[in-house]
């Protein structure tokens, strides 16, 4: 994803972009802010890589002096739909409680809205701040004209532009002289020194927030509009098989029910847009629908994928790994390094399926009009994504579809994918009324796009001077790309980036592997993605690396990254990706990940002494770019139960645009990885997912949750990086590594069985 | 078993309203799709998350799995009752400790908190795990939560 500098200049908004963009009522300042940038993050997905934008973030003054921002990324929990317009209101000095902020439709004019990958704040950040100042900017000479003095005699100071005199003018006032004037040209505009920020790194609560805790905030599922029928779909429990026949004569029979119709299924694989088909059952109110979906007998068919078994397929991924894979990082010679070890250090470690489940699950509201049009309103991660897959399943255009988007009630990927918008603008266009589509949980666990389960085997050779002189690393899942191409066999070396090409240690001989292994269920990405698997693995064993080198594991791994140096992984890598940036711009620099390792020590009160049964664990991981460090202080007592009464967590994520935001993401993040550690584990049985709701996909609840975390920032003036991702990886080693030292018990498989 | 629909009159955040519908529809959906009281959110449908917490004569109940037929006259409360003049002060609690991320589960929550307090003003760390034990938040706002009962505690809602 690399914002492109040629493109990116500030223009103004003719009075028709202004009217189509239909939100604003009288004059006053609009400016454009062209963010350029080509979505070529997870293109291979999407098929867009010709998509190039002419983006445009809108800020708008009002008369009345109102400050209108739009919100182009998704709100899903992480303060998005804030942290970014604090970053225009704070250059342009506007008084914060004079901000409306207004969601943006899925448009390409915004730019990238794909809400994903945590990279928001990192690729929007300097822009943004560029589009508050260039405002700014033009309040002070509209203002130096009025007044016929010098700019240099004019400040901005809370909404107002304030002469040396002590007179001044109300951005409401200025907004429409403003607005004539010509957009200064980039290098006429000065950014604020980080001393002045009045919003960035300091504590702006979510705009959302008494909406929120009145239950006034909108979700997908609570949108109202006249006419509204509800739909639910029984789905094949084999992701994209078909139906051999069915029995809806009890549903039709009762009162409020609409329709009860079959949609047709895509056959594996079917890509992120296709609808799974099923038996459709629309009824004038939610219960009804469901009661009678559950009178309809199904016959399924079988699919290509009727005899998946994830536990033979872990079995079979896991003695793959013991052999030699594809060899995607090479340096030196592993194997006879490991011959000439004195010890070798080596174990398998293995990461069942996992489903997003947000609290929210899947749904859309679909209008589809008389005219051919269509409006949806929906909690989506990706709207344009949406758009285009939607126009392209009712064969529209994409400028006859509008996506609304609603809060969503979390999503951790899930929400990326358009396939629920989908079924929802096809089922309105069958029923030529507006529909609400609701996944039930057991639609959302049964029918979700999974997290790759994966087998991986590492080997460490020391040597008689205690050194560690090889690292062999095997991994084997399935990609995310086999949802989409029967042709994807394995990990792509894109996926590998994330824990396994990228290993920071200083050592001569290494050999980084990947082993094949075929998506027979719908593979998706969840929070972290495959940093989940990898980070486990490797800060597992070089705990174990540690012990056998009878060294503190904190020494040893500031031991194993060696040198001061930002790594050149594309000399060793072809193709690396560094979550599609580029290493100049956002090196991995080992200086960066010992400074917060140093900083968690520190804090953590790292290698007190603990009683029987209470144990501390490390890992650090550099992820989505930005650096963490984890140290997890547990509690395990004789019944084997866990509880976290501490988490530390040492960051460098550059400058901390919403530090609130940022703490809670990693409160989050820890709770998110205590329930992939310690609780949810899908398991496939003949194509079938097993578990079916709350009650036996477990999840983390108060109880198993950490207590406090605790989150230490490093102070530095980098580019900010993404917090959303980064906090889940290093957690779960450093759990487990806790709960040896609590226990003498190694964790090689997750969740966690003592 | 399709029953047919029935009129109820209903008792909901100090209102009646009559309602028709089949007397085993759960009272979540007919508050969401019958009455617009969209605040109380549908997250299991089998009772085990707690997203869609209301009170019920004061106790905490999860509406997706109570029956309007066995309501009565009962007493019910959603998240659109609770601040009777203005913000709860379990809901100002929730603000000052910056609760929510995403917020979605947030409702049931503060129900859930609102009906510990009422019978426990000064609950302990284990009184709070198991009063809200029912209560799932895939943001993790745990501590944020536990942190909000204690202040809302502190200042004897």
């Amino acid at each position: 994803m690399k914002p492109n500098p040629s493109n990116n200049k500030l223009f103004k908004v003719s009075r028709r972009d202004f009217v189509k963009i239909g939100a604003l009522g009288s004059t006053g300042l609009i400016l454009g802010v062209p963010l350029g940038c080509k979505q070529d993050k997870n293109a291979f997905l999407t098929g867009r890589e010709d998509a190039v934008f002419a983006p445009n973030v809108y800020i708008t003054i009002l008369g009345t002096g109102e400050v209108q921002l739009i919100a182009h990324r998704s709100e899903m929990g992480t303060g998005i739909r804030t942290s970014l317009p604090l970053v225009m209101a704070d250059e342009m000095e506007a008084d914060w409680t004079k901000v409306k902020i207004i969601q943006a439709v899925g448009d390409v004019k915004y730019g990238d809205q794909n809400t994903d990958g945590s990279y928001s704040v990192r690729m929007f950040y300097q822009p943004l701040r560029i589009a508050g100042a260039t405002v700014k900017l033009m309040l002070m000479q509209a203002a130096a004209q009025e007044w016929q003095v010098d700019i240099s005699e004019c400040s901005a100071v809370n909404h107002e532009i304030v002469h040396s005199s002590g007179k001044s003018l109300g951005y409401g006032y200025l907004a429409e002289k403003a607005g004539a004037l010509p957009i200064p040209e980039e290098n006429e505009i000065t950014l604020k020194d980080s001393k002045d920020f009045k919003f960035i790194s300091k504590e702006t609560v979510i705009y959302d927030l008494e909406d929120i805790v009145t239950g006034k905030a909108v979700y997908g599922l609570d949108v109202q509009i006249p006419d509204l029928k509800v739909a639910v779909i029984k789905r094949n429990p084999e992701a994209g098989a078909g139906i051999k026949s069915f029995n809806s004569d009890m549903a039709t029979a009762i009162e409020g029910v609409s329709k009860v119709y079959k949609m047709e299924s895509t056959a594996f694989p079917m890509g992120y847009n296709a609808p799974l088909g099923g038996i459709v059952v629309v009824a004038n109110n939610t219960w009804t629908a469901l009661k009678a979906l559950d009178t309809v007998e199904v016959v399924w068919d079988k699919g290509i994928n009727a005899s998946y078994d994830s536990n033979a397929f872990m079995q079979q991924m896991q003695i793959s790994v013991q052999k030699e894979g594809q060899v995607k990082r090479q340096q030196g010679s592993a194997t006879k390094a490991l011959k000439e070890a004195a010890k070798v250090i080596e174990s398998d470690f293995l990461v069942p399926h996992l489903a997003h489940s947000p609290m929210e699950t899947p749904c859309a509201v679909a209008r589809y009009n008389a005219d051919g049009t269509c409006e949806i309103w929906a909690p989506v991660q990706s709207p344009q994504w949406v758009r285009q897959a939607v126009a392209a399943a009712l064969g529209i255009e994409e400028s006859e579809v509008t996506i609304n988007v609603t809060l969503l009630g979390s999503a951790f990927g899930r929400k990326s994918k358009p396939d629920f918008v989908v079924e929802a603008a096809l089922i309105s266009k069958e029923m030529n009324t507006p529909i609400k589509l609701l996944w039930t949980r057991e639609d959302d666990i049964q029918h979700d796009f999974y997290h790759s389960n994966c087998a991986q085997h590492i080997k460490v050779g020391i040597d008689k001077n205690n050194k560690v002189t090889s690292w062999v690393h095997r991994t084997a899942f399935p990609s995310i790309s086999g949802t989409a191409s029967a042709d994807a066999k394995g990990p792509s070396s894109d996926e590998l980036c994330m824990g396994v090409l990228d290993m920071p240690f200083e050592i001569d001989n290494i050999s980084c592997e990947s082993l094949d292994a075929k998506a027979q269920i719908r593979i998706g990405w969840l929070r972290s993605v495959h940093n989940i698997n990898h980070a486990f693995a490797i800060g597992s064993i070089v705990d174990q690396v540690a012990k056998a080198r009878e060294m503190d594991p904190i020494d040893n791994m500031l031991d194993l990254l060696g040198s001061d140096r930002k790594i050149d992984f594309a000399a060793q890598v072809e193709g690396f990706n560094n979550y599609n940036v580029t290493l100049e711009e956002y090196p991995c620099d080992t200086h960066r990940l010992k400074q917060v390792i140093q900083l968690v020590k520190e804090k953590s009160g790292w290698g007190k002494s603990l009683p029987k049964g209470k144990g501390m664990g490390f890992a650090a991981h550099r992820s989505f770019l930005t650096y963490v460090a984890c140290v997890v202080e547990v509690e395990v007592d004789d019944n084997n139960n866990i509880k976290i009464p501490m988490v530390h967590f040492a960051i460098d994520c550059g400058v901390p645009v919403n530090p609130d935001r940022i703490r809670a993401q990693f409160e989050g993040g820890a709770a998110f990885g205590a329930s992939l550690a310690l609780k949810s584990e899908i398991n496939v049985k003949n194509g079938a997912v097993m578990e079916e709701n709350f009650n036996n996909y477990l999840v983390a609840r108060m109880e198993d949750a950490p207590i406090n975390t605790a989150v230490h920032f490093v102070e530095n003036e980098e580019k900010p990086t993404g917090v959303g991702e980064p906090p889940v990886p290093p957690f779960i080693p450093a759990l487990c590594n806790a709960i040896f030292m609590a226990t003498g018990k190694r964790i090689t498989r997750l969740p966690i069985r003592l | 078993m399709i029953l047919p629909m029935e009129k109820f009159t209903l008792n909901i955040n100090d209102q009646k309203v009559s309602i028709e519908c089949a007397p085993d529809t759960p009272l979540l959906w007919a508050l969401r799709d019958q009455l617009g009281l969209t605040g109380t959110k549908y997250g299991c449908g089998i009772a085990v998350c707690g997203s869609c917490t209301v009170h019920l004569d004061g106790t905490a109940v999860r509406s997706c799995s109570l029956p309007i037929s066995a309501i009565n006259d009962k007493a019910i409360t959603t998240i659109e009752g609770v601040g009777k003049d203005g913000l709860h002060p379990v809901q100002k609690a929730w603000i000052a400790e910056n609760v929510p991320q995403c917020g979605f589960c947030q409702s049931g929550q503060i129900m859930s908190a609102i009906a510990l307090l009422e019978q426990n003003g000064n609950p302990s760390d284990a009184d709070i795990e198991q009063a809200m034990s029912g209560n799932i938040c895939r943001c993790g706002t745990y501590i944020r939560i536990r942190s909000a009962i204690k202040n809302a505690a502190k200042n004897n809602v």
